[in-house]
Formats: structure tokens, C-alpha cells, sequence
């Protein structure tokens, strides 16, 4: 049998969604896929698209895990839409040429924006909102335009309003209907987002229609509307609605609904079996049009259960929940089941507060049982009501909409939720599918739940058990940030005594463990308790630390020389090789712009770092939970692109954070213009040059889950920047868990990088005064620990191999040569123990 | 004057060699010592000043190294974790913690003065 071939046409949420469907259920290993589509990059978060305004990038928005493609042979050609379907030859042509036969086709191309036919629609200065090359296009008109309008006050005519607002457009919202988002809430809902809309600045003109765009000289200069009056504008978003897109059906025969979309069946196949038709260009089988993503993920696993043979009686689909939860111009707005209340004989519970500008409405049913709702300005009980939906509440429903404080508290938890409720409504996932899971992590990985618009996510984390125990280990039943502040407080000096007085009582009198030792030792050096190695805290260090260099697998070390900013003389440069070459040393250059020496026996260390640190080097902390490179480019010097010297400052932050310990590494780079050569937004702390000065980035990450940094601050002074950063790693240093980097902390931290932002920029929790007086004094107290440990005779005496054969090298630490440089040789260590080794 | 205390290790039954002064093993931390035959012994003190001694071998990796290992206690047993895989080992037994297949050589050992 030959394998077949599945032809997926568009390449956006839904259809991303269809090939993990696939992926899932092994359709990937047995047939062929082929996907086409129209936009010149891989599916995006159509939904978060506004957020590309509040510093997303196009990346950020991915919705394709790297390597997803490869991984499971997925051919995708991007930039190629589809122009052709040939259902008797079962081919689709593209538009570069390219024929792909099909055995199944599937049509995912998704809606485009309608645009009302006015007068001078295709001026320049006429945009719509829909991808990330629109967006880009308003982003570049808008740098010469100061007032913008947007055709639409529904949901995306105001993400559409929100962007130009952002751009610092004067921005005007023309909507026909008498309200503001029409479809998802009513009367009251649009009175109160209309009057939080217009304090933030916005004019609102509902009830309008737009007759005509003016134009001069084939630009956009204002707007006729159809009460007559005039709107002089720079720029017109038009975001009015959008309309399936049919046309491949439609010019290739397939049965199209009167108004549009192509229409499909239960299974969402079309008028011919063997093509589907999937998302917002499918009119499904209960005669509507769904332009929401969750309903095109319900009909992507559908057809993707029929390809596998997986159909069974509750396969299909046969329409959806069209709740909205979203956060629009910084304004929650939802909206449930039946909203409007059309429901013969339902009544309904009000609450409105224009002053808060919060409205909410319940609709029940004459026995009680919730029907649907809208709520504006205050959508934080979305989660928990809409499950609720088609149930009667544990409570009466005035409870449920009056505000925190205001009459009797609400007793409702999750807990209260039936098992079969939705709680993800993107992902259709149940209070019971997530109780299977043990982590939120798990629920994301294992559900898909909490994965989509995320407004599920605090009611999963609510349905979660509790971690029984947070404490760091078998000895404490503290956590690292709570052991900080505990041995802040106290000034403490010393392991065992903090475990005698703060352990758990069967660890108080003991050694401790593998796991509270280093975390201890790492917080005494960031509470700056001098040198790391002396008295007891020599016995908390892991063996890197305490050896000062880098541990490899056949019991050698690496040494690696600190070289800020990756700048380095040739005198010094001739050094390192002549190290290199005198001991024997393999070298490489590492990925932080220095050199790494691998294999130097313990009783080298001492040596190496004398030649080391007469030659002006110092410890480059690659041992340590601490701070390892401040990575650049070449920057405005000698780079005819750069803006600011990006050496000097990596330099300079190199200098101040060298020897500072952490709760993990720490990692930064300095770019010297937007290029990002240096790539500083894969750092714990990025620095990028602006003209005006210096963009902050933090909690990025490369390795094993890499996260783009968050921007924190822009057009930084060289002192705001260097104080910045100063509050947020002793912030992170104080709240962070063990072994937990910028990248997760910030994850975790609640309240995530706005709360950051309050807490070290604004000084909402007034601790900065004291995080800059901690950095402070580890940057006036900072000593090279190299240098500090070869002139002191006792603190050389652990860098033997043999305490009872100081002058023994370890016989079991050999090399055999390879590309010019040794390795290890391992299998020495194969031999199980080395009877006669000496003899040799 | 308080004589120093020596660490004495049993490398075959019935035979003592001396290891180096007591003082010089830093509480909770180990150091090697090469024995007669080419074995290596790591060799340690806890807090109580009680000593150990178990093979140097970390049999994960074959790497001498377990004398460079963290010691803590476990369940009110002393231990010393790998500095390569953090693999734990039980001090008094050689008995992995963390495998119960695996187990290291254990060495007797004393102070005297």
C-alpha cells in the first residue's frame, strides 16, 4: 500500500492544531503530510496579536515548538498559497507552480477582514488588522501619522484601537451599532466599557456608519460618516468583521453557504469526502460561522480523528460555546452561554457600578440554574461561572456578582465545580481530565489546558493538590527564599548552626545533605560572608566550588580565565596558550566569549593559576552558581550599525557582578544596536542600544527551554540601567528557589514581569534602597578568589591528589590525543580498580 | 602540649597505615589517600569528629573523585554524594542509596594519638 498524502491548505492556529492532532495520534508516521500556505511565516497566536505592540515579538508568538516539523516530517512551504484545487485529478496547485497530489485535503485558510466598499477604502493609509505584516505595515504609517481611526467596535476593532493608542495615535473608534462589541455583551456591558474606553482617551462613535474615506494626493486624510459628520484622520483600520475564505471551494465546485464559508458536515467534511474544511472558513453543521479558535480546535481534532480512524459515536462537531473571556485596552470583558438572554421566561441579575466602570449580568432560569452572563471591568469569576453554566450554583446568584467585601463572602471554590465542567474551554478540558495531573506543567503538557488563552489558568492551579511539603529538602522544611531571609535576619554565619536552630528535627544535630549545603553556602556568599573556602563553609561548597575550577569526568578540571566583555589583549591571549601548551591543556573557546583549559589534575590548579594571575587574569567563575559572562558585540566602535559602546558597559557589568552568587548561573550580553548580535534577549539580563540609550531585558534563557527575555525598561541612562539591574539580581537572588534561573522564576514570580516591574522599578514594596545597599557592598567587597587563595599556604593545601602523597599525581587522570589535543582517556576508568598501576 | 591525633586506615585485614592528621579533614568534606596497592581511599569526618573511609571509585563513572563528594545524613545514616552524578553512598556500608545493585568497598578505619 503506498502512503498516503494529507494536504493541509493554511497554516494558521487551527491548522498548527490539526498537525499536532495528527502528530498525536501517529497519523504523522503513516502518511505524508504536505502543508501550504499563504503568510511568509509558520502559525502564529492570532489571538495575542496585539501584543506584538507591547514588545512580543514576531517569534514570541510562535505557535510551532521548534524542531515540531522535522520531528515528525512534516513538509511546510510557507509563501505559497494554494490557487488551484482540481478534485478529479485530487491536486492542488500553488502559486510558484508546484502540484501536490492529495489523498485527503484539508482547508484551513481561515477569514479575511471585510471591508465595507466606501469611497477611497484602498488609499494609502487604509489598513486591516489581521496578520503580523499588517500590523508591521500600521506600525510604519503610524511614525507620520498623529490620528487614527479604527471601522469597528467589536472585539478586534478595539485590540485594532488599542494598537493605535499604543503607536501614540489621537485614536477614534467608528462603530454602526449602538454599542461597543455588540455580539458579546448587551446594554449595560457596552455603557461601561464605553465610559472606561473614554476616560482612556479614546472617542467613541457608535450608532455611525462610515460613508466615505477623503483622501488627497491618494492618502488618507479623514472620514465622512453617515450622521454627517467629519473626522479629520491620518490613518483607517478597517476591522469591521471578517468573511470565511471560500473562494478555493467555491471555484472548484464545493458547496458554499449562502453567506458564506464552506460547508461541511458533522465530521466537517465538505460536498466532497475527501476534503475538509476546518476553522473560521468552515460553515458548520448547525449553519454558523465560528470565528473563535476554540470551536476551529474542536473541528482540527475532529478531522483529525477521522484521518486516523478514530472517529467513534461522539466524534464530530456539532457547534460550540462561544464564551469569551479577554482583556481588551486593559478592560476584562466576558461573556457566556447565553448572554443576551433569549431564553424563553429567563431572568436576570444585575450589578453596575459606572463609576469602577464594572457591570455584570447573570441570566438564570426560572428554577435558578445559570444560563449565561457578561462581565465588564471585573471578569475574575469568568473561570469559575462559565463551568457553571447549565447548573444551579451552590449559591444564589447576587453573591456571585457583587463585588469582594460587599455582602456576605462567596464560599465558591472550584472545588464546588461538577467533574464533567469545562474548565479550558480552548482546549475542551474537564475538572476531571485535570485532576489526573499532578502539576500545572503536566496539565499544559499532558491537556493542552490553560495552553490557549490562558483565562483557566488560576482555576487549574486552584484544582491542583497542594504540594504536601515545599521545603528544600529532607533537612529544612524552608524554602531558599524563605532560608535567605531567615539567615539575613539572623546574620548568620554559620551551616550548623542554622540547621541545629532552623532545621527539621530529625536533620538538627546532622550533617545536613548534598542538597542545603551548597544552597546554604551560595546564600552566606551572597549575604557576602567573605571568602567562600574558609572554616566551615569549605565543607558547604560542591566540588567545583571548592576546588575553584570546573569538575569533568574523569576526575580532571577545567580553569577558565575571566575575560570581561570577551575583550582580550594579544599579551594575554599568548599567555593562555602558553598555559595551555606548557601543562598540556586541551582548549576551547567557549560560548560565552572565553577560553576553557580542560585537564588539569587537581595539584595543577595551584600552578596554573600563579602563571594565570601574574599575567592579570582572575577567576572567571565557571564554578559557580554566580556570575559567568557579560557576552557583547564589537559595538559603536568599530560597527558602522552600532549606537552605544556595547564592550564598555559588558565590560563594566562584568566588572560590578563578577564573583556574585546566586541562586544558578547568571548570564548577560550587551548589544550595540537593535541588530542583537550579541543576543541579549537569550540572557538572564540583556542589554540592547537604543540612540537615546539602553533597552533591559531579563529572565531569558537558551538550553534545554528557551524563552526570549522580557523587556523591563527602555532608553536607560548608563546609571538607571546599572541601578536597575542591580535591584532586580538581588531581588532575584533573595526570592528565587534553588537552582531555579531568571527564566523560571520569572514564570513563576506572581504577578509575573508586571509585578517585577512594580517591585524594582517603581519600588512599590520600598526594598530598594536596600537591594542597591546589598549589591553595594558585594562590589566594594569583591576579592578575585584565585588570588586569594595563593597567598594563603593553608588554602593551597586541599589541591593535592593524595593527602598521605602530596607529591602522587593521580595515576587514574590520563589523556589520549585526539584532533591535535588530548580527551580523556575513559577507558582507564573501565578498569575496576588499579592493582598495579604504580608498578608500571 | 596536646599530642596531634592521626587518622589510621586498614587497608588489608590485619595491616594499619596512617593517613595524615586527623585535623586536617575539614568536618562534612573528604580527602583521597593512595594505598599501597594503587587503591585510593577517600576518607572523612562529620561534625560528631567520627571518621570514614570507602573506596575512591565512583562506580557510575570509574573516576577517583568520591573523596571530593558533599557528606550528609540521611535518615540519621552519613553519606557522601558524588560530585559527578550525585549518586549517594551510605559511609558505614558502601551501600549506594540512590541503587541498590551498586556498592563500594569499605575501609576501617581509626584515630589514635
Amino acid at each position: 500500500m503506498t502512503t498516503p498524502t494529507i494536504v493541509l491548505v493554511g497554516h494558521g492556529m487551527v491548522g498548527q492544531r490539526f498537525l499536532e492532532a495528527l502528530a498525536d495520534r501517529g497519523v504523522t508516521e503513516r502518511a505524508r503530510i504536505v502543508v501550504l500556505c499563504e503568510e511568509p511565516r509558520p502559525a502564529y497566536d492570532r489571538v495575542q496579536l496585539t501584543s506584538y505592540f507591547s514588545g512580543k515579538t514576531p517569534d514570541d508568538l510562535s505557535m510551532v515548538e521548534d524542531g515540531f516539523m522535522e520531528r515528525h516530517g512534516i513538509e511546510l512551504h510557507t509563501d505559497e498559497p494554494v490557487v488551484a484545487i482540481d478534485r478529479e485529478a485530487r491536486t492542488v496547485t500553488a502559486r510558484s507552480g508546484r502540484v501536490v497530489a492529495y489523498d485527503h485535503l484539508v482547508l484551513a485558510t481561515g477569514s479575511y477582514p471585510f471591508v465595507p466598499p466606501v469611497p477611497g477604502k484602498d488609499a494609502a493609509g487604509c489598513f486591516v488588522y489581521r496578520t503580523i505584516e499588517d500590523l508591521l505595515a500600521i506600525e510604519e504609517y503610524a511614525g507620520t501619522a498623529t490620528t487614527g481611526a479604527v471601522v469597528g467596535g467589536g472585539l478586534l476593532g478595539l485590540e485594532a484601537a488599542g494598537a493605535l493608542k499604543g503607536l501614540g495615535l489621537d485614536t477614534h473608534i467608528v462603530e454602526f451599532a449602538p454599542r461597543l462589541m455588540p455580539v458579546q455583551v448587551d446594554e449595560g456591558g457596552g455603557a461601561a466599557l464605553l465610559r472606561t474606553i473614554e476616560r482612556m482617551g479614546l472617542t467613541v462613535h457608535t450608532g455611525t456608519g462610515t460613508q466615505e474615506v477623503v483622501t488627497a494626493d491618494g492618502s488618507v486624510t479623514g472620514m465622512r460618516l453617515s450622521d454627517g459628520s467629519e473626522l479629520a484622520v491620518d490613518m483607517v483600520v478597517f476591522s469591521a468583521g471578517v468573511r470565511p475564505r471560500d473562494q478555493l471551494a467555491r471555484e472548484c465546485g464545493l458547496d458554499v453557504g449562502e453567506r458564506g464559508g464552506i460547508a461541511v458536515d458533522e465530521l466537517c467534511r465538505t460536498s466532497d469526502p475527501a476534503v475538509f474544511a476546518i476553522g473560521e472558513c468552515a460553515l458548520a453543521s448547525d449553519g454558523r460561522v465560528y470565528g473563535l479558535v476554540a470551536p476551529g480546535y474542536e473541528m482540527a481534532l475532529t478531522v483529525a480523528s477521522v484521518l486516523a480512524d478514530e472517529a467513534g459515536e461522539d466524534t464530530g462537531f456539532t457547534g460550540a460555546d462561544l464564551s469569551t473571556k479577554l482583556k481588551l485596552l486593559g478592560v476584562d470583558v466576558a461573556s457566556f452561554g447565553d448572554a443576551h438572554g433569549t431564553a424563553e421566561g429567563c431572568l436576570d441579575v444585575v450589578y453596575s457600578d459606572s463609576r469602577a466602570g464594572v457591570y455584570k449580568k447573570l441570566v438564570v432560569d426560572p428554577e435558578g440554574r445559570l444560563l449565561g452572563g457578561v462581565l465588564v471591568g471585573d471578569a475574575e469569576s469568568y473561570g469559575l461561572l462559565r463551568p457553571l453554566t447549565g447548573t444551579k450554583p451552590p449559591v444564589s446568584p447576587e453573591q456571585l456578582v457583587l463585588p469582594a467585601g460587599a455582602g456576605a463572602p462567596v464560599a465558591l471554590g472550584p472545588s464546588a465545580l461538577p467533574d464533567d465542567a469545562v474548565i479550558c474551554s480552548c482546549h475542551n478540558v474537564t475538572k476531571h481530565a485535570i485532576g489526573q495531573c499532578g502539576s500545572l506543567a503536566e496539565v499544559k503538557k499532558c491537556t493542552k489546558a490553560g495552553t490557549g488563552c490562558g483565562s483557566c489558568v488560576k482555576v487549574i492551579e486552584k484544582l491542583l493538590p497542594k504540594a504536601a511539603d515545599q521545603g528544600l529538602c529532607g533537612c529544612f522544611s524552608y524554602t531558599r527564599s524563605e532560608l535567605y531571609e531567615i539567615a539575613r535576619t539572623l546574620r548568620a554565619t554559620s551551616f550548623a548552626a542554622l540547621l541545629d536552630s532552623h532545621g527539621r528535627e530529625t536533620a538538627k544535630g546532622g550533617e545536613g545533605c548534598e542538597v542545603c549545603k551548597p544552597t546554604v553556602g551560595s546564600i552566606l556568599a551572597s549575604l557576602n560572608n567573605g571568602y567562600i573556602l574558609d572554616g566551615e563553609q569549605a565543607s558547604l561548597q560542591d566540588t567545583n566550588d571548592h576546588h575553584l575550577a570546573n569538575l569533568q569526568r574523569n576526575g580532571s578540571y577545567s580553569v577558565v580565565p575571566r575575560i570581561p566583555g570577551g575583550e582580550i589583549t594579544p599579551e594575554k591571549l599568548i599567555v593562555i596558550g602558553e598555559v595551555a601548551r606548557d601543562y598540556g591543556l586541551y582548549t576551547k573557546i567557549t560560548g560565552g566569549q572565553r577560553i576553557d583549559l580542560f585537564g588539569a589534575r587537581v595539584d595543577q590548579l595551584p600552578a596554573i593559576w600563579t602563571r594565570l594571575v601574574d599575567a592579570g587574569f582572575e577567576s572567571g567563575h565557571a564554578y559557580g552558581k554566580a556570575l559567568r559572562t557579560v557576552k557583547s558585540c564589537v559595538g559603536q566602535t568599530w560597527c558602522r550599525y552600532g549606537v552605544q559602546d556595547s564592550v564598555k558597559m559588558a565590560i563594566h557589568l562584568e566588572l560590578r557582578y563578577r564573583g556574585l552568587r546566586a541562586p544558578h548561573k547568571l548570564k548577560s550580553a550587551v548589544s550595540g544596536c537593535a541588530r542583537e548580535c550579541a543576543e541579549a534577549q537569550s540572557k538572564d539580563f540583556g542589554v540592547i542600544a537604543t540612540a537615546n540609550g539602553w533597552n533591559l531585558y531579563v529572565g531569558g534563557n537558551g538550553g534545554a527551554t528557551p524563552r526570549h527575555a522580557d523587556l523591563l525598561a527602555q532608553d536607560l541612562s548608563d546609571a538607571e540601567l546599572i541601578r536597575l539591574i542591580d535591584r532586580f539580581l538581588m531581588f532575584y537572588i533573595r526570592t528565587a528557589d534553588r537552582l531555579e534561573r531568571t527564566s523560571v522564576w520569572l514564570e513563576r514570580l506572581e504577578g509575573g514581569l508586571d509585578h517585577l516591574r512594580d517591585v524594582i522599578v517603581k519600588d512599590s514594596l520600598g526594598l530598594c534602597d536596600e537591594l542597591e545597599a546589598l549589591m553595594a557592598a558585594h562590589v566594594s567587597d569583591y576579592r578575585d578568589e584565585w588570588a586569594q587563595t595563593l597567598d594563603d599556604p593553608e588554602r593551597l593545601r586541599r589541591f593535592v591528589s593524595f593527602v598521605n602523597a602530596p607529591e602522587t599525581p593521580d595515576p587514574t587522570v590520563r589523556f589520549v590525543p585526539e584532533r591535535d589535543q588530548i580527551k580523556p582517556d575513559l577507558t582507564i576508568l573501565t578498569i575496576g580498580t588499579l592493582e598495579g598501576a604504580l608498578s608500571r | 602540649m596536646k599530642t596531634p591525633t592521626t587518622l589510621e586506615l586498614s587497608p588489608t585485614p590485619d595491616s594499619w597505615m596512617t593517613v595524615c592528621d586527623a585535623a586536617r579533614l575539614t568536618p562534612g568534606r573528604g580527602l583521597a589517600a593512595l594505598l599501597p596497592d594503587g587503591r585510593q581511599a577517600a576518607v572523612f569526618r562529620d561534625r560528631a569528629g567520627r571518621a570514614y573511609a570507602i573506596d575512591n571509585r565512583d562506580p557510575f563513572t570509574g573516576a577517583q573523585v568520591l573523596s571530593r563528594g558533599l557528606v550528609g545524613t540521611a535518615d540519621g545514616r552519613p553519606f557522601v554524594a558524588s560530585p559527578l552524578l550525585k549518586q549517594r553512598f551510605d559511609l558505614e556500608t558502601g551501600r549506594c542509596l540512590d541503587d541498590d545493585a551498586v556498592a563500594v568497598a569499605v575501609y576501617e578505619v581509626r584515630l589514635s594519638s
